[in-house]
């Protein structure tokens, strides 16, 4: 559940799509933009990163779409293999643009919602279908989820555009993927079925990267030894997950030995510390 | 604070400060937009706030800085938080940095204050962690050490300082019975961490442990209690889990003559940046208490030498009484069986320690569910070569009291002279 709530400190949406804009929403606004004019960064500056995560993540859901699109069409075809084939590889979309994709309180659950999350009779999405696969080794049971998934992440998809960013809102979306990986995804519990976590966990990584590349520049100015000290925790946390591979993609993670998971849990955590100070961009 | 919560438009926006997300955790999605909208929230977050700028009432406050580090010869508090790390960064130069900020952060601690001051920058994580804010200081302590293994590692000389390791700091020697495991055992570096309170306690702990990320990390912890009622006025000896007094025989730091030859390194017992610190030996031991509980009140003496309510000597009416150990019985045995763990311990008497232990409780032991409890032991002396070693080696050998006890773990360390103000935690051994 706590992913569908991340929205409220995440993101200021327009007004159509969520709770209705608010009163406090307007003035939450209003004074968002008198902080960003006195802040470190210009706001022609806040605006280029902005500009350049929307396209970053708009093009993740792109390739999102079109391989669920894929991922869909094999469930409905009943190709079991196929479809287990795609499912990791097409989350890696979702998992590494989730400050953005998450932020539909309505269609991320639709999409994403583990076991337990939600209500039993709404429980549709990716996890719903990989239960099915891997679970009853079928697909007969979920084409009717696969039908629904596919609608869910054309509307989202539409809706993208729509999504109002800040600048501090990427900041906290940075800090907010690493705290994702280092609660559900180094457990094991996001992909319980399947045990491709450790695609999740290098997607989201991977979204932290990209939003830390756009401010670095800024942060290097403030504080270079800062910036130096998250790109060698980057580098460290990818030398350990290239340990990990398997062809293209990750070994199962079940595989993982436990001083293997609690040296991924360590180097997330050493990242995701440095990495929450980058908010020094924005202060005056 | 009364003017902050007024006052605090200007300073803080507490849907900022606070994240909304960590509050509406607990609350259902179906209700987040009322709680958004509600006009309470505000006000909440903004009392909490002002409690953690309000300044402290650290009444109960010793000394950080000083010829020797606090937490050795001051008053033993009720609770400790014991850490040991293993640093993971090769580089001295980010190893002092980050003892360096660890000083920061203790001394800050130690004297109640905020890490960094009151810093509130909306776009950053607090630097103190918060949960301490407003708490008594509680006699907080922090003491820290340094392991053989962060002089050399693997034969490696990791940060330039293996000529200084000294004689006397190395890994101990296997004693009889030990069932020790890796998991609780050695440390480049220790924290003892002691107050009176457990969430001045945690809260110190988990701030050293968020400094070090990147640089060291947190190889075992343990806490620990005693059970004093009043431990800073009346001066009672502790009882142990088994419930019998437990360092009724021990230093006092009240006696600064034998705490000068039997507890602090002086200047030239070995490389002299240690003069003024002391070697500090830890065992966690696991009380078998299952078994203790069906042994019969005789045999439970027996097996100390002493009464158990009084702590007396057996045969004897005061506890603080000579252990009179050449006493026998009519029938020639001695009353204090040879056995016994006070004789043990005791040995010829010319190998005082210094001990300053707690018992532990860690829940149930998930292999036999019994109760995992304990002695965290925690002895300080000058050469442990001369002081713990051998008395353990006897201990191992003959104390009747093996049958109800199992080592678990083991370490020792080198716990630095005190510092100076404006000094930091190993510059004397880095310098």
């Amino acid at each position: 559940m706590n992913k569908n709530i991340k929205i409220l400190s995440i993101l200021t949406l327009t007004g159509t799509l969520l709770f209705g804009c608010t009163q406090e929403n307007e003035k939450n606004n209003q004074s968002k933009e008198k902080e960003e004019a006195q802040s470190g960064m210009s706001a022609k500056e806040q605006k280029r990163i902005v500009t350049e995560y929307r396209e970053y993540a708009i093009n993740e859901l792109d390739q999102f779409v079109e391989k669920t699109t894929a991922f869909t069409d094999a469930v409905k075809a009943g190709d079991v293999e196929k479809a287990k084939k795609l499912y990791a590889p097409a989350r890696m979309h979702y998992e590494r643009s989730e400050p953005i994709a998450e932020s539909f309180a309505d269609l991320d659950p639709k999409i994403d919602a583990r076991e337990g999350d939600v209500p039993k009779e709404d429980w549709t999405g990716y996890h719903r279908i990989e239960k099915g696969l891997w679970v009853d080794n079928s697909a007969d049971g979920v084409k009717d989820y696969a039908d629904q998934l596919k609608k869910d992440v054309h509307v989202l998809r539409s809706k993208v555009e729509t999504v109002d960013i800040t600048a501090d809102v990427l900041v906290t979306g940075a800090v907010d993927l690493l705290n994702e990986v280092s609660t559900s995804k180094i457990t094991g519990e996001e992909d319980r079925y399947s045990h491709t976590d450790l695609y999740d966990f290098v997607a989201n990584v991977d979204g932290a990267k990209e939003i830390f590349k756009l401010f670095k520049p800024t942060v290097e100015k403030k504080d270079e030894k800062l910036a130096k000290t998250i790109d060698k925790r980057f580098d460290n946390l990818y030398g350990l997950l290239e340990k990990h591979k398997d062809g293209d993609g990750y070994v199962s993670y079940t595989k993982l030995k436990k001083d293997e998971v609690q040296e991924l849990s360590r180097a997330v955590n050493e990242l995701a510390e440095p990495l929450s100070q980058i908010g020094i961009a924005l202060e005056g | 604070m009364k003017s902050n919560e007024t006052g605090q438009d200007q300073n803080i926006e507490p849907e900022k400060t606070y994240s909304r997300r960590t509050i509406l955790k607990s609350a259902g999605i179906g209700s987040l937009g009322v709680i958004i909208g509600a006009s309470g929230l505000g006000g909440v977050i903004s009392a909490r706030e002002s409690a953690s700028n309000s300044a402290k009432a650290n009444k109960n406050t010793i000394p950080f800085y000083g010829k020797h580090q606090a937490g050795i010869a001051t008053t033993k508090p009720a609770l400790l938080y014991f850490a040991s790390f293993d640093v993971k960064t090769e580089s001295r130069a980010e190893l002092i940095e980050m003892l360096k900020d660890w000083t920061k952060a203790a001394a800050a601690m130690a004297s109640g204050e905020m890490i960094g001051g009151t810093q509130n920058s909306v776009y950053l994580p607090p630097e103190d962690t918060g949960e301490a804010a407003a708490l008594d200081t509680a006699n907080l302590t922090l003491t820290f050490g340094v392991g053989p293994t962060l002089f050399k590692k693997n034969g490696k000389n990791r940060f330039g300082i293996a000529h200084k390791l000294p004689q006397e700091l190395k890994k101990l020697p296997a004693f009889s019975l030990d069932a020790l495991d890796k998991d609780w055992c050695d440390g480049d570096l220790c924290v003892q961490v002691c107050s009176d309170d457990a969430q001045v306690n945690f809260h110190a702990i988990r701030n050293l442990v968020r400094i070090a990320r990147g640089k060291a990390i947190l190889k075992w912890s343990q806490e620990g209690f005693q059970g004093k009622n009043n431990p800073h006025t009346k001066n009672e000896t502790p009882r142990n889990l088994f419930g019998f007094k437990d360092e009724t025989v021990n230093l006092s730091p009240e006696k600064k003559m034998d705490f000068d030859k039997h507890v602090w390194v002086q200047s030239g017992d070995g490389p002299n940046w240690l003069t003024g610190g002391s070697y500090l030996v830890v065992r966690r031991i696991q009380m078998h208490i299952e078994v203790w509980d069906r042994t019969a009140l005789g045999e439970q003496e027996k097996t100390f030498g002493r009464h158990r309510i009084t702590g007396a000597p057996l045969g004897k009416e005061k506890e603080f009484s000579d252990l009179g150990l050449d006493r026998k019985d009519e029938a020639g045995n001695f009353v204090i069986p040879v056995n016994a763990h006070a004789r043990q311990a005791h040995g010829k008497g010319d190998q005082p320690l210094y001990r300053r232990s707690f018992s532990y409780s860690s829940g149930m032991a998930a292999n036999t569910g019994t109760l995992d409890a304990g002695l965290f032991f925690m002895c300080f002396q000058r050469f442990p070569s001369k002081q713990f070693i051998p008395v353990q080696k006897r201990l191992g050998q003959s104390d009747k009291l093996n049958e109800y006890i199992t080592h678990r773990g083991s370490a020792i360390f080198a716990c630095l002279p005190g510092i100076r103000k404006g000094g930091w935690i190993g510059e004397t051994l880095f310098s």
